[in-house]
C-alpha cells in the first residue's frame, strides 16, 4: 500500500534528514515510528502526504509516485490520508462541528452526509457535548480528539499521527491512543510517530526505529527500544 | 457536488469569516473606506475642475470686426466658412444694427457718448462675428485662417477691419497654459492619491489574510481544492468592498449637501450636492465596483501566496 524506495531527503544542502529508507506498509497495519528528535520521523511522514518531496528515491502510495501526482491527484491523495499533529492544527475561526464538516465539504460530500456523520464521529471521540465550542474553549486533549475526528471523518485509508500525544497529560494520552487503536481496528492504516515509550508498548504493534535518518530496527510487534 | 452547492458553501464561509473576524474585518473596512472616499472625492473634484475649466474656456472667444461697408452676404459667407472649420465650436453673428443697439444699451448712462453718436450721420460700427473654439489653443489657427482665407478678400476688397486675437494673444496663451497645467496637476494628483490609497487597502487585506495563513495550510492539508480555500477569503474581500462602499456613499450625502452652497459660490455653477444626486448611479457603480474589485483581487492575490507554499 505504502512503499518508501531508497528515499533520501536533504534540506538546503545540509546533512540528510532521512537517508536511503526502504520500507513497505501493508493495509490495516498500525506502525509506530520512534527515534530521537531529529531522527527523521516527521520528514518521513511529510513525504507521504506530499508536504515535502524526496531529494532522491520514491514514495509510492497505492503504486503511484506521490511526487509525480498532478495537483488534482494530490488533493485526492490528501483526502485519503487523515493527519493529526502535535499542535492539533485546528481552524481557530471555526467551531468543532465546522472544523470536521470542512474536511467533508472539501471532499465534496453532501450536506445530509455531513449532518449525519459529524455527530457520529464526535460521538466516537466522546466530544458530542462540545460540538459548538471553538478550539480555544477546549483543553489540549479535547482539541486533539477533534483533530482525530476530522482526520477520520472521510474514512481515509491511512491515518498519520505525528506525535499526537506530545502536548497531552497521561490520561488524555491514553484516551487518544485508545481512539487510534479503535480507528485501526476499523481497518484504517495508522502511522504513529512518538517519543512516548508507554504509548508504543501499549499499542504493541510494528515498531520502526530511526536514528540519524536511517532505519536501525523494524520489529513486527516490538517494544520501544532506542 | 454541484457548482451551486460549492458556491453556497464558499459564500457562507466568507460571510461567517467576515463576521467572526470582526476586528480584522473592521480594520479592513475602515481602510477601504478611506480608499473609496478618496476615489469618490477624486471623482467629484475632477468634475468640479472640468466644469470650471470648461466655463473658463467658454469665456474666451475671438471677435472678427468687419468694415462698415462690408456687405452682409459676404459677412455671412465668412460665418459659414468659419463654421465649417473643425476647431470652431460656435460662431455668433452681430449685425451693424445689433452692434449699435448694444453700444447704446451699454452707454445708456453716458449721455455725452450718446450725443456724440447722434451727431454722426451714419452707424459707425461694423458687423462682427464672435468665434468660439473647442480649445483655447486653437484660436491662433482660426486667426491665421482669417488672415489668408479668400472669402475675406484682399487689398481694397478686404472686408475685415480687425481680429482681436492678436491683441488678446498673450492673455489667451496664458489662460491656455493655466488650463493645461491645472488639468495635468489634477490628473497627477488623482493618479498618485488613487494608487497610494489602493496600495494601502491592498496591504491591509494582505495583513488580514496573513493572520489566517495557518488556517490556509490546514485547509490544504485536509484536501481542500485551491478554490475552496481561496473562495471564502475572496467573498470576505468582496464584503469589505461592499460595506465600505455603502458607508462612503452614505457619508458622502451630508458632506455633499453641506458643500453644495460653498462649492457653487467657489466654482461658479458647480454644486457638489447636485452632482452627487445627478450622477449617483455612476458614483455608486464606481465606488462599489472599485471596492468589490479591490477587495476580491487583494484577497485572491494574498491567498495565492500561501497556497503556493
Amino acid at each position: 500500500m505504502i512503499y518508501f524506495e531508497n528515499v533520501t531527503k536533504i534540506y538546503n544542502g545540509g546533512s540528510p534528514a532521512v537517508e536511503d529508507i526502504t520500507l513497505a506498509i501493508e493495509p490495516s497495519e498500525f506502525v509506530s515510528i520512534v527515534g530521537h528528535s531529529g531522527s527523521g520521523k516527521t520528514t518521513l511522514l511529510k513525504m507521504l502526504f506530499a508536504e515535502i518531496f524526496p531529494t532522491s528515491g520514491a514514495v509510492l502510495f497505492e503504486s503511484r509516485n506521490v511526487a509525480e501526482l498532478l495537483p488534482q491527484e494530490l488533493i485526492t491523495l490528501r483526502r485519503n490520508i487523515g493527519t493529526v499533529f502535535q499542535d492539533f492544527r485546528l481552524i481557530q475561526s471555526k467551531n468543532v462541528y465546522e472544523n470536521i464538516a470542512f474536511a467533508m465539504e472539501a471532499a465534496g460530500r453532501l450536506d445530509e452526509d455531513i449532518q449525519a456523520d459529524v455527530p457520529h464521529v464526535l460521538d466516537l471521540v466522546d466530544l458530542s457535548d462540545k460540538m459548538w465550542s471553538f478550539p480555544r474553549e477546549l483543553s489540549g486533549g479535547e482539541q486533539q480528539r477533534v483533530a482525530i475526528a476530522r482526520a477520520i471523518v472521510n474514512q481515509p485509508e491511512v491515518l498519520i499521527a505525528d506525535e499526537p500525544t506530545g502536548n497531552l497529560d497521561p490520561i488524555n494520552t491514553h484516551e487518544v491512543v485508545q481512539i487510534l487503536r479503535k480507528v485501526n481496528d476499523l481497518g484504517t492504516t495508522v502511522l504513529l510517530t512518538t517519543h512516548n515509550k508507554g504509548v508504543v508498548d501499549f499499542v504493541g504493534k510494528r515498531v520502526i526505529t530511526l536514528d540519524k535518518g536511517r532505519i536501525i530496527r523494524d520489529d513486527p510487534s516490538g517494544k520501544y527500544t532506542l | 457536488m454541484s457548482w451551486w452547492h460549492t458556491t453556497k458553501r464558499i459564500s457562507r464561509y466568507g460571510l461567517i469569516g467576515f463576521v467572526r473576524n470582526g476586528f480584522v474585518s473592521l480594520a479592513a473596512v475602515l481602510i477601504m473606506t478611506i480608499t473609496l472616499f478618496v476615489v469618490a472625492v477624486l471623482m467629484v473634484g475632477s468634475a468640479a475642475l472640468t466644469t470650471t475649466l470648461e466655463q473658463l474656456t467658454q469665456k474666451v472667444d475671438v471677435n472678427v470686426y468687419f468694415i462698415t461697408t462690408a456687405p452682409e452676404e459676404r459677412v455671412l459667407e465668412v460665418e459659414r466658412s468659419l463654421e465649417n472649420l473643425p476647431e470652431v465650436a460656435s460662431v455668433t453673428y452681430t449685425s451693424r444694427e445689433e452692434a449699435i443697439a448694444n453700444f447704446r444699451e451699454r452707454h445708456k448712462n453716458d449721455q455725452l457718448t450718446l450725443q456724440a453718436l447722434d451727431e454722426l450721420e451714419e452707424n459707425p460700427l461694423g458687423a462682427s462675428l464672435a468665434v468660439q473654439a473647442y480649445d483655447t489653443s486653437q484660436y491662433e489657427s482660426i486667426a491665421r485662417f482669417l488672415e489668408d482665407a479668400p472669402v475675406v478678400g484682399e487689398g481694397e476688397d478686404r472686408i475685415i477691419e480687425k481680429v482681436n486675437f492678436f491683441q488678446n494673444k498673450a492673455a489667451i496663451d496664458r489662460l491656455t497654459n493655466i488650463i493645461n497645467t491645472a488639468r495635468t496637476i489634477g490628473f497627477a494628483t488623482a493618479l498618485i492619491l488613487g494608487i497610494a490609497s489602493i496600495l494601502i487597502a491592498f496591504n491591509t487585506i494582505r495583513l488580514a489574510i496573513y493572520t489566517s495563513r495557518d488556517e490556509i495550510s490546514v485547509m490544504k492539508l485536509v484536501g481542500a481544492s485551491p478554490w475552496y480555500v481561496r473562495g471564502p477569503f475572496v467573498v470576505a474581500g468582496i464584503l469589505y468592498g461592499v460595506a465600505s462602499g455603502a458607508f462612503v456613499l452614505i457619508v458622502l450625502y451630508p458632506i455633499m449637501l453641506w458643500l453644495g452652497g460653498p462649492s457653487e459660490a467657489f466654482f461658479g455653477s458647480f454644486n457638489t450636492f447636485e452632482y452627487y444626486v445627478s450622477t449617483f448611479p455612476l458614483l455608486f457603480l464606481v465606488v462599489m465596483g472599485v471596492g468589490v474589485l479591490l477587495g476580491a483581487l487583494s484577497s485572491y492575490l494574498a491567498v495565492r501566496r500561501y497556497l503556493k507554499q
